[in-house]
């Protein structure tokens, strides 16, 4: 065993890169909302972006661990403490057998990742550890569960400056096989609109809304239902765009108005409620430069990787949320 | 049915896909032709090919783009796609009927009176009509394991509605433009729910977690809800009750 779960959020799932190859059967990829998470946390622990983590959607847990453990934590930065001792996020740590993880709220984003060395070693379904909970795919993590993992050969004390995907902003979308449905000046319209994302938000995909008409594609409560891909932006009847994240339905009906770059899509994923995000069509071939020149980031985030100075000066974003917190308390 | 004039059409699918659509409705040769160019893929395991599917009369293929960019990929699928006409081909071989046990309308599916409404019928008329309807799973999709079931007459192509439901149960019977969707797990939906079945197209627990395959056929045929009930209590294989029979080519 490796760290025993003593409290934990309402939505905190195993995930890794997802389960390809059943999109004939309708069970979508599934896999970490937060890709990028992954490869940081692998990065971190000198181990394959194919392990799995612990996804917590917005609130983390209290974790104790069984063995000594190495341990990453990515994603949306949360309030991190070990035995009451703040550490920080983005970063590799140590934890003795018997010491207490506590992990509290998202203080940006959304999705915080718990990362083991050697990988969350949970059982493999059609070839992935990731749970699916829309499909019935295993389920979310629960109090009095033990998180397993392969034995690691990592060490730990060490960090990594992410890109800053927290706050929504702009998302390169590509022209999809539905956009055409649409008229330019819909499309135009739908290019020029700045969305905030809306309350309805889960792996599943996020809502986004905007003022003024929605946007409508010629016909489309008769359109023949047709393959859905990750990242796809669909209209309902009422016009409203939905962002389709990992546990999508693999089929809809629902126009497509574009697909949002797969580099794109954690940052999709990240953005918290109200925030504002826009949209910009490039061509295939730009996309599929800007995607492999992603791949080759994501290839080198290893060299990125620093060791971890426990300097007061160094501690990132966490302590100046609580600092903020004070103030607000001390001018009442 | 009459034949679909329509010459395949080609698109790309975000990044990495290609989609061959062969008819912009729903056509029984169109959806065999999809069926059987996915099957030519399988067959073929192109270097570079990471998964293909089917939708109602289109066919799925995605690549890695790290190995291959549609910009090379689509032109050699125009040339197979061109090797023969693909409206001719014929169903998969290993299909199966099942029929199932199904409550139309009551609060279990209240949607049956709406829908029964908007296709002109009286609900015990739409009753009839849609439990002697044989239909055929043209695919599957949206959910694991889900079939999308069809065609049904030209009365029951109603539209979907502009609003979701926010929540139908599993096994539940839902129905818009000439087709059943048969829920594998509660869902939001556009579409109506007409009939409340007990039949697990998806069963994670079992070795063959996936129970229809794109061809078999369907045939609902009414129940009370007492004897739904009843089926629920004794349903560990999944089947809800329904039979299974291999349908001879």
């Amino acid at each position: 065993m490796s760290l025993i779960v003593h409290r934990i959020g309402p939505s905190c799932t195993i995930q890794d890169l997802g389960r390809n190859g059943f999109l004939s059967q309708g069970l979508s990829r599934s896999g970490a909302a937060d890709q990028i998470a992954l490869h940081e946390g692998a990065a971190l622990l000198g181990q394959s972006p194919a392990c799995a983590a612990l996804e917590m959607a917005g609130i983390g847990g209290e974790f104790e661990a069984g063995k000594d453990t190495q341990i990453a934590l990515t994603g949306a930065p949360m309030q991190a403490s070990i035995d009451g001792a703040a550490v920080p996020w983005n970063a590799s740590h140590l934890l003795l057998t018997g010491q207490r993880l506590t992990l509290g709220s998202a203080v940006r984003g959304n999705y915080g990742y718990l990362h083991l060395g050697g990988g969350i070693d949970s059982d493999v379904f059609l070839g992935s550890r990731s749970v699916h909970l829309t499909a019935n795919v295993g389920r979310a993590v629960q109090v009095g569960d033990i998180l397993p993992s392969a034995s690691s050969h990592g060490e730990a004390g060490f960090k990594l400056r992410p890109d800053d995907r927290f706050a929504g902003g702009e998302l390169r979308v590509v022209a999809s096989f539905q956009t055409a449905l649409f008229d330019q000046e819909t499309l135009n319209r739908f290019a020029r609109t700045e969305f905030r994302r809306g309350q309805r938000a889960n792996r599943m995909g996020m809502q986004l809304e905007s003022d003024g008409e929605g946007f409508a594609a010629a016909g489309q409560l008769n359109i023949l239902s047709e393959v859905i891909t990750i990242g796809d932006i669909q209209m309902t009847g009422t016009g409203r765009p939905f962002i389709l994240l990992p546990e999508c339905q693999t089929t809809g009906g629902y126009p497509r108005i574009a697909t949002v770059l797969p580099c794109d899509l954690s940052r999709a994923a990240q953005s918290p409620a109200d925030c504002a995000i826009r949209f910009k069509f490039v061509s295939l071939e730009e996309a599929t430069e800007i995607q492999a020149a992603h791949s080759v980031e994501l290839a080198r985030l290893p060299n990125r990787v620093e060791p971890l100075i426990r300097d007061p000066n160094d501690i990132p974003d966490l302590l100046s949320y609580q600092l903020i917190g004070g103030m607000v308390s001390a001018t009442d | 049915m009459t034949r679909t004039n329509h010459s395949p059409e080609f698109r790309t699918v975000g990044i990495d896909g290609l989609l061959v659509t062969f008819a912009d409705r729903m056509a029984e040769d169109a959806n065999r032709a999809a069926l059987a160019l996915r099957g030519e893929f399988e067959k073929r395991a192109w270097d570079g090919v990471e998964e293909t599917s089917t939708s109602l009369a289109s066919t799925y293929i995605r690549i890695d783009p790290t190995r291959s960019s549609l910009a090379e990929f689509v032109p050699r699928v125009q040339q197979l796609v061109r090797t023969r006409d693909w409206y001719d081909a014929s169903l998969p071989p290993g299909r199966v009927l099942w029929r199932v046990p199904t409550v139309f309308g009551t609060e279990l599916a209240p949607q049956l009176d709406e829908a029964a409404k908007i296709a002109g019928l009286t609900p015990g008329e739409a009753i009839k009509r849609l439990s002697q309807s044989r239909v055929r799973v043209l695919t599957i999709g949206f959910a694991p394991g889900q079939p999308y079931l069809g065609p049904l007459g030209a009365e029951f192509n109603i539209p979907r509605q502009k609003d979701l439901t926010p929540k139908v149960p599993a096994g539940a019977l839902v129905m818009a433009i000439s087709q059943f969707v048969l829920f594998a797990g509660p869902a939001p939906t556009g579409w109506r729910h007409i009939g409340q079945t007990a039949f697990r197209c998806f069963r994670p627990e079992m070795q063959n977690c996936f129970a229809l395959n794109p061809g078999d056929e369907m045939l609902f045929h009414p129940i009370t809800p007492d004897e739904l009930d009843q089926i629920r209590e004794n349903n560990s294989d999944g089947n809800g009750g329904a039979t299974r029979e291999e349908i001879v080519a």
